[in-house]
């Protein structure tokens, strides 16, 4: 048995399955993560007191996060740009870039909670630490999700690039819009948290 | 060159297909069908001991204080000493009751197997577009349903906050609760991912020739369905994810400052927002309504088609009302809360809303009630239920309108009225659809048919003592008397003239569940002792019958490609009186 579309595109829809699947999923995502926002913006619009990010958070550590995570995006893109020109050896080291680069994000990101627990700051302490901790927690499991699924592509997965290279390329061009989407988030997460 | 590519695998597996054994081709099967059947028997499993929970509610509704006779000590010193019911067990009860029946029942035996088994079906697919996912999405579904059973042996039991567990109430409650998000949060998961394999399987897994307007109206109810799923359940476990942090890391995002409990004052920080999980969790629960009965109207549009042998009045009207009744759903959630002082304006722009999204179901019922109109109908047993189908969903439909108008909410919310309206839709509608389905493809799935008297008897039974539990709780609810009560009302002055009706329900509650024994029976006696079946017993257009009986893995021996609409029964100067889809 054989499911249709999985590699080719159907050409009445312009679409291979696993693409329209990703940007369903990406669209339940964005109702998480909008559904997060909003209530932010409820608790803080209700709240007496409310402090600014940049009083109590580490501005500095969190833009070079933003950096590194926006070079890991672009750096998966290249990985996929790679494969487009056959080139196996430079696509594994664009896809280890972009994992290199999570790890490096998750690294900061733990200095970050680290410095606020000695402080005592914890999710308890106030709504704005609850919010804080439970959002860049998500995001933090989705950038841990995105790992795993590029190291199975780095790794076992990329057998695939010998036996169905056009279903691989597919493959890391829907991890691509996944991780697109996490640094995405992280966008709105570092302004929404850090600066106002 | 997709052949090229993937073929050696795939023909490797078929091959083995039969080596697999037992546990890869009936247990962790990644076929669409196996699938469905396990949705189905689970669901049917959940639905029966969802009610079983309601069956032992309403002995203690009906005799409040007195022991419960035979099974009374089942339930330990701990929930019922001595057989008597301890108030904080029907709470459970009546928490979970409405969970298992909504999450673990209704849900994914509408969706979960008869989308999983007939969608691919119906558009000429050989499975779904992704089968491991669809495992996966089965697999958390059980993980959930385990997870919500254990609740119940934990200290403190499950959760008892009721199936909306509103904040504060929930947050401060024993560790169930805690049971119940996480089980949520995987009923969740299956949900996105089955949600997510119908609309890629409709979308690109149709046959040769099957235009969108050519799809069965069953296929477009499920379409409407998990674009629902997909989209309303994410806030849902937004809102979860927060509940949880609120229960466990101790933060207040539901937590109001200065709340106190049983005379202490709580430690959080407070400064957290009640309505905020309200907000979230109707924002999910609305649209899931509309889980609940789009599905069993595509069952029923089925159903009546076949069995007028005439085409359905207005196939398009019922398309366009369904998107448009999907897009709708996401902007009347708030016709839930009018009595928690958000304000009249808010409340003004949700009954509007709420009256407007009235419109397309009145055009859905109106349309299947006019497809009737000059049919020469078969009362077959599926017929029975779907034709049952139709005035129950009406009154349902029809006792809500008061709901959702905020100066006539005011008297009737939380009442026993209230349990009647959302009882007509999903027990005597959706529920009987479902029958309505089960006998309906029972001999495509089995390669046998039901037998029609035990069918005719567990639809007459049924049919009466239904309507003996749901019809007077109108009277109750517009006496005043409130949902969620220990004791039905009785000790309220107000309720007193209504009490004796609490008797009528219980013992219709319990025929009801009589009634169903011929159908348990039915169902499983049926599987070896049944008529055999024809490929295509019913006579039907549909593609789903133009496969081997049961169909085999793959589906179709051939690939369909379809020439014509779904519904061309009695088309003039053909040969008999139906035209498959795919017979040119
Ligand atoms: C057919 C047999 C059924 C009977 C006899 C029954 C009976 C009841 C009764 C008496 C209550 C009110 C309990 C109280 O307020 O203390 C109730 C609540 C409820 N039922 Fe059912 N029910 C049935 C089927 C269903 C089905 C099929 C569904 C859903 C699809 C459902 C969903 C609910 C929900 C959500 C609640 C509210 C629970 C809460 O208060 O949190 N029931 N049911
Ligand atoms: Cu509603």
């Amino acid at each position: 048995m054989q499911i249709p579309y999985n590699a080719v595109e159907r050409p009445d829809t312009g679409l291979y399955n696993a693409k329209l699947g990703i940007w369903l999923f990406l669209a339940s995502e964005v109702m998480l993560f909008g559904a997060l926002f909003s209530s932010l913006v409820l608790l803080r619009v209700n709240a007496t007191t409310w402090p600014h990010g940049w009083e109590i958070l580490n501005v500095p550590l969190a833009t070079v996060n933003t950096i590194v995570l926006i070079s890991s995006s672009v750096t998966m893109v290249m990985s996929w740009a790679s494969l487009l020109e056959k080139n196996f050896a430079k696509f594994r080291r664009y896809l280890g870039g972009t994992i290199l680069f999570a790890f490096v994000f998750l690294v900061i990101k733990a200095f970050e909670y680290g410095a606020k627990f000695e402080h005592g700051l914890l999710p308890s302490t106030s709504n704005f630490f609850a919010t804080y901790f439970t959002m860049t927690g998500l995001h933090g499991l989705h950038v841990i999700g995105g790992i795993i699924v590029n190291i199975y592509l780095w790794g076992p997965g990329s057998k695939m690039w010998t036996t169905d290279p056009a279903r691989f390329i597919n493959r890391i061009e829907v991890a691509g819009l996944y991780w697109h989407f996490v640094d995405l988030v992280w966008i709105f997460l570092f302004p929404i948290l850090y600066l106002l | 060159m997709e052949h090229v590519a993937t073929a050696p695998h795939t023909d490797h597996a078929h091959l083995h297909e039969e080596e697999l054994g037992f546990l890869r081709n009936y247990i962790f099967s990644v076929d669409h069908k196996v699938i469905g059947i396990q949705y189905g028997i689970t669901s049917l499993l959940f639905l029966l001991f969802g009610f079983s929970l309601m069956m032992v509610m309403r002995w203690q509704l009906a005799y409040p204080g007195q022991p419960i006779p035979y099974i009374g000590e089942w339930f330990g010193e701990m929930n019922a000493p001595g057989g008597i019911m301890l108030p904080e067990f029907y709470n459970q009860l009546g928490a979970m009751h409405g969970t298992i029946m909504v999450f673990l029942g209704v849900v994914p035996l509408a969706v979960g197997a008869f989308g999983n088994y007939l969608v691919p079906l119906m558009v000429g697919a050989p499975d779904m577009a992704f089968p491991k996912l669809n495992a996966t999405s089965y697999w958390s579904y059980f993980v959930g349903g385990v997870v919500m059973l254990a609740s119940f042996f934990i200290p403190g039991g499950a959760a008892n906050s009721g199936w909306t567990s509103y904040a504060p109430l929930s947050v401060i409650a024993t560790a169930g609760q805690t049971y119940w998000l996480i089980g949520m949060v995987f009923l969740i998961t299956s949900s996105l991912l089955g949600s997510m394999n119908i609309i890629v399987t409709i979308i690109q897994l149709r046959a040769k020739g099957l235009t969108f307007m050519r799809l069965p109206f069953f296929v477009w109810a499920q379409l409407v369905t998990s674009f629902l799923l997909l989209l309303a359940f994410p806030p849902l476990e937004a809102a979860g994810i927060l509940q949880l942090m609120d229960r466990l890391a101790g933060t207040s995002f539901f937590m109001p400052s200065g709340l106190i409990v049983s005379g202490v004052p709580m430690e959080n920080s407070g400064g957290g927002s009640v309505l905020l999980w309200q907000h979230l969790f109707w924002f999910l629960a609305h649209p899931e309504v509309y889980v609940l009965i789009l599905p069993a109207m595509g069952i029923v549009a089925e159903i009546i088609a076949n069995n007028t042998r005439k085409p359905l009045w207005g196939y398009r009207s019922l398309v366009y009302a369904t998107v448009f009744l999907g897009f709708m759903s996401f902007i009347v959630w708030a016709h839930h809360m009018f009595l928690t002082g958000m304000g009249t304006t808010i409340s003004t722009f949700f009954q509007t809303t709420t009256m407007i999204i009235s419109i397309p179901s009145v055009i859905i019922l109106t349309a299947l009630i006019i497809s009737l109109w000059g049919g020469s109908i078969r009362f077959s047993v599926p017929m029975l239920f779907a034709l049952a189908f139709l005035p129950m969903f009406g009154i349902g439909g029809l006792t809500g309108l008061p709901l959702g108008l905020a100066p006539t909410d005011i008297h009737l919310h939380d009442t026993y009225y209230v349990i009647g309206h959302f009882h007509y839709v999903v027990a005597p509608g959706t529920l009987f659809a479902l029958f309505a389905g089960i006998y309906f493809w029972y001999p495509k799935v089995v390669g046998r048919s039901m037998n029609s008297t035990l069918g005719k008897i567990h639809f007459w039974g049924s049919f009466v003592s239904i309507n003996f539990i749901f019809m007077p709780m109108f009277i109750q609810g517009l006496a005043g008397v409130s949902r969620r009560l220990y004791d039905g009302g009785a000790q309220y002055t107000h309720a007193q003239g209504v009490l004796y009706l609490n008797e009528v329900m219980s013992v219709a509650a319990w025929t009801l569940g009589l009634f169903q024994i011929p159908f348990i029976f039915n169902f499983f006696w049926s599987i070896w002792k049944g008529k055999k079946a024809a490929d295509n017993p019913w006579e039907s257009t549909t593609l789903e019958w133009q496969t081997p009986t049961p169909p085999g893995h793959g589906n179709f021996l051939k690939e369909p490609v379809v020439v014509r609409g779904p519904y061309e029964y009695s088309l003039p100067g053909a040969s008999k009186d139906f035209s498959p889809q795919s017979e040119s």
